[in-house]
């Protein structure tokens, strides 16, 4: 199951060893998706949406053009008193109805996945039809973790895994840069923390927001995700992400100076990795298990290096 | 009344009417004269506008290219302080810059020189009145503009209560806790909501006005329904300000009280909700894009018929178009906020809702085109940046039903695509017909003519220029880009870099603007009563250029306007 994780990985990337969930220079479109969410959300936004709004936009500025030539002072001199054309007037109340009908057929069903986190039970008993990785996953159950957004930086917290002295297991993540003399050099401007959040793939992870101070907001633009963080308010969403790699996100609700300066890093490991990594921070040795992901990305490397 | 009788009443009144006009302190600053107001209101927009466009000009100049530089040479030289210390308060002087810009531009450059400004002037002048009905309410509004102006401007030079910076920095929104004691604990954003709370009560007495106006002092014989499509605007834009302000004014006066009273509606340790501050800001926010937004669709509609030499298409329909997106734009305020954590129905409700809005505003459309359908268009520059504003508005318009979609809105919500669809809407939408306006009325408003050369090569700049700083934005948006970013990774500088090159071009296009202005007093051309010819057939060309101090002492009888 693993090698097939392995060979999906490649065939999705090309051979890449890890994907990379982040902004490319001169990019026109959507970050490459990596969640059922994100794939469906981009593929309606990048068919439906954009061709409606391509369609309608050369419509007009076609109409457009062919008044200024055919109607111009010079090629028609003597304007009509034309007012009214109830049939036209009646096609383009309707067209525009029967537009957005279209869209709001695949909009509703995309909103409500994103609100309806699957029924884990459903899908581990078969009931819901199923990959075998996704039974298995569902059968594991939920990964609960807790985003929380402080001025300014994440808090995460993993609610059902206990640290040494019994609480759940919270660690804070910081970026390397934030444009000042003490800035660490190295990972990608802005976008590389400390200590990134570790999840394994294939696993439905649910995620909470919350807040210490003031509006801060997860996102995570590979992952087509996106919920603010509210004081005094618990949000969820959820995802699953079955390709290993690196994804960043950032804070997207204004909450202050250094609003630009609070980067989301995840790394999605395989679960063996995962377990290693999450028992060296319940150890509350958080600087080992941050050097232990080099580790990991290297022998993934290696594997596919030698399957390829 | 025949045209050439009304012409001729008015001439002989412009004679004697000469020594009517006040000195020129008591005309200027107690005036009560709507075309005078109506002036005072352009003026004072312009300055407005000027100081908005320089905060986009530093927005622009920042973020060219990676690295916060430009920011941190003016707290360098304006706090004096450096290093880290002038770095921090440089990102935190950035969302001053932000902030300050979209309240510039909202509450004191758009709504002043569209209602202010052209409302006073031409309402009346259009449906036949000698002035608005409360000649000394319009006064005090004019005046509270500029005192509310007065106090945003204080605020920004007063502590924000971080890092000894001045200015608040939340964002137009005004979001709580940020914009609370525990975000800005100075008194530079108390300084905000009375500056709000003073532009809206000027706001309210202005669309009292209005309406009252409109209802009452229409000339013998104009029934609604032949009523020229911009008091149509007018009258729907004073409605729904009238509607909407208080809930503003609610939300700022809790908020006022939280931060000095010790009152909790937004301050969840006291039970209070933040949240329940965004559904007031937006129940007001969303009719306010409508209110910027409507007076621009009345001026295009007279434009886009004056030089087709044609009668509005589907004038019923287009006045009740507006009126439609009045009454829709009142229920459909949450899809701003489709990332705070609602109900999934209740988002359902407003994706739908939402999409609505796009049925009345494709009949505007269409109706404009059809307008121009078998016209005999001359393309003189009010009617270039009209139909400029067609096809932009189109643009912004299609991205917003993109946005509508709560699904996409997950990934879109608070990036850069946001702020371009609302661009198009507003910097290029409203702005547009903004410039329309001016140039459609100028030489009636100062009665001289300006270079038609200078003001298509205006136009034609700032289409360029304007579309490429905005249109590069959908593409960063796209890409994950969030919103009001001091800096970015290398990734996105590319479009970046683009955009503020649009910036260079609009700025030229500016200049161009205020030498063509320059120019248009300094020759001083003599004005025609009507410079269009015959398709412009609302009442104001019937008058001279300017028109008499007072207008209208025999009020016109209208017979058939030819609208419909």
């Amino acid at each position: 199951m693993r090698y097939l994780t392995l060979l999906l990985t490649m065939a999705a990337f090309g051979g890449n060893a890890f994907a990379q969930g982040k902004p490319t220079p001169k990019a026109k479109g959507f970050q490459e998706p990596v969640t059922e969410l994100a794939e469906e959300a981009f593929k309606f936004h990048d068919t439906w949406l954009l061709l409606m709004c391509v369609v309608i936009t050369l419509f007009v500025a076609g109409l457009l053009v062919w008044v200024m030539v055919r109607y111009n002072a010079k090629a028609n001199p003597v304007p009509s008193k034309t007012t009214h054309h109830t049939g036209l007037e009646v096609v383009w109340t309707l067209l525009p109805v029967i537009i957005l009908v279209l869209i709001a057929v695949v909009s509703f069903p995309l909103l409500y996945k994103y609100d309806r986190a699957p029924n884990l039970t459903a899908i581990a008993s078969g009931e819901v039809t199923a990959t075998v990785e996704e039974q298995a996953a569902a059968s594991k159950g939920w990964i609960n973790i807790k985003a929380q957004g402080n001025q300014w930086n994440w808090t995460y917290s993993f609610q059902d895994i206990l640290d040494a002295d019994g609480y759940p297991l919270e660690f804070t993540s910081n970026p390397l840069q934030r444009g000042l003399s003490t800035d660490k050099p190295g990972g990608e401007l802005y976008l590389t923390v400390d200590f990134p959040l570790v999840l394994p793939a294939g696993r439905y992870i649910r995620y909470y927001t919350a807040a210490s101070d003031v509006i801060h907001a997860f996102a995570m633009p590979s992952f087509g995700i996106k919920t603010d963080a509210v004081p005094g308010r618990l949000n969820e969403g959820w995802f699953k992400v079955d390709t290993l790699g690196t994804y960043y996100g950032q804070c997207s609700e204004l909450c202050g100076k250094d609003h630009a300066f609070m980067p989301i890093e995840i790394r999605i490991v395989e679960e063996a990795d995962y377990e290693t990594w999450l028992a060296t921070m319940q150890g509350g040795d958080f600087e080992a298990a941050a050097q232990l992901l080099a580790g990991f990305e290297t022998r993934q490397t290696t594997r596919l290096a030698a399957v390829n | 009344m025949p045209m050439d009788e009304i012409a001729l009443d008015q001439a002989d009144h412009a004679h004697d009417d000469h020594d009517h006009k006040p000195g020129f302190f008591v005309r200027w600053f107690f005036s009560t004269n709507h075309k005078d107001i109506g002036t005072l209101y352009l003026i004072f927009a312009l300055i407005a506008g000027i100081i908005g466009y320089s905060l986009s000009g530093l927005i622009r100049w920042e973020l060219a290219e990676p690295g916060i530089g430009p920011m941190v040479q003016f707290t360098e030289w304006f706090y004096g302080t450096q290093g880290d210390i002038a770095i921090e308060q440089a990102k935190q002087f950035y969302n001053v810059v932000i902030t300050y810009h979209g309240l510039i531009m909202i509450f004191f450059m758009v709504m002043p020189a569209l209602i202010g400004g052209f409302g006073n002037w031409f309402v009346p002048l259009m449906i036949g009145a000698p002035d608005m009905a409360f000649p000394r309410m319009n006064n005090i509004s004019f005046w509270l503009t500029v005192a509310g102006f007065l106090l945003l401007i204080l605020s920004f030079f007063t502590p924000s209560g971080n890092l000894d910076a001045l200015g608040f920095g939340g964002g137009w929104v005004l979001y709580p806790p940020l914009s609370g004691l525990k975000g800005h604990s100075g008194p530079a954003m108390d300084l905000v909501i009375l500056s709000l709370h003073t532009v809206g009560i000027a706001s309210i007495l202005g669309a009292i006005n209005f309406i009252v106006t409109i209802l009452n002092m229409r000339a013998p014989g104009m029934t609604m329904h032949k009523m020229p499509l911009f008091a149509w605007s007018i009258l729907v834009t004073a409605a729904l300000l009238l509607l909407a302000l208080p809930v503003l004014a609610g939300a700022l006066t809790m908020l006022l009280t939280d931060r000095n009273f010790g009152s909790q509606f937004f301050v969840p340790e006291g039970g209070g909700d933040p949240i329940m501050f965004q559904h007031l800001f937006w129940f007001f926010g969303h009719p306010e894009v409508y209110i910027m937004i409507l007076p621009g669709f009345g001026i295009v509609s007279h434009i886009i018929s004056t030089f087709s030499k044609k009668p509005i298409f589907g004038y019923l329909g287009m006045a009740y178009a507006m009126v439609g997106i009045g009454v829709i734009g009142f229920i459909v305020w949450a899809h701003h906020m489709y990332t705070v954590g609602m109900p999934v129905d209740m988002k359902a409700y407003f994706v739908a809702a939402t999409m609505v809005i796009a049925v009345p505003t494709g009949i505007k459309i269409f109706s404009w085109i059809a307008t121009m359908w078998g016209g005999s268009i001359t393309f003189a520059v009010p009617m270039q940046w009209a139909i400029g504003f067609i096809f932009l508005f189109t643009l912004g318009g299609v991205t917003g039903v993109v946005l509508a979609n709560a699904g996409v809105d997950h990934a879109l919500h608070d990036t850069y695509y946001v702020v371009a669809h609302f661009h198009y809407v507003l910097s290029l939408g409203a702005v547009f017909a903004l410039f329309a306006g001016w140039y459609y009325w100028f030489e009636k408003m100062f009665g001289v003519k300006y270079n038609a050369f200078l003001g298509t090569v205006h136009f034609v700049l700032m289409f360029i220029g304007s579309n490429l700083i905005f249109f590069p934005q959908h593409f960063l948006g796209l890409n994950g880009m969030p919103r009001r970013y001091v800096d970015y990774t290398p990734a996105y500088e590319h479009w970046h870099y683009v955009s503020s090159l649009g910036y260079a071009v609009s700025l030229v296009a500016t200049l161009i603007f205020f030498f063509a202005m320059a120019e248009a007093l300094i020759r001083r051309r003599k004005a025609e009563a009507n410079p269009w010819g015959e398709g412009a057939t609302t009442l104001e060309w019937t008058l001279s250029s300017p028109p008499p101090f007072h207008q209208y002492s025999t009020l016109p009888r209208v017979k058939d306007t030819g609208d419909h």
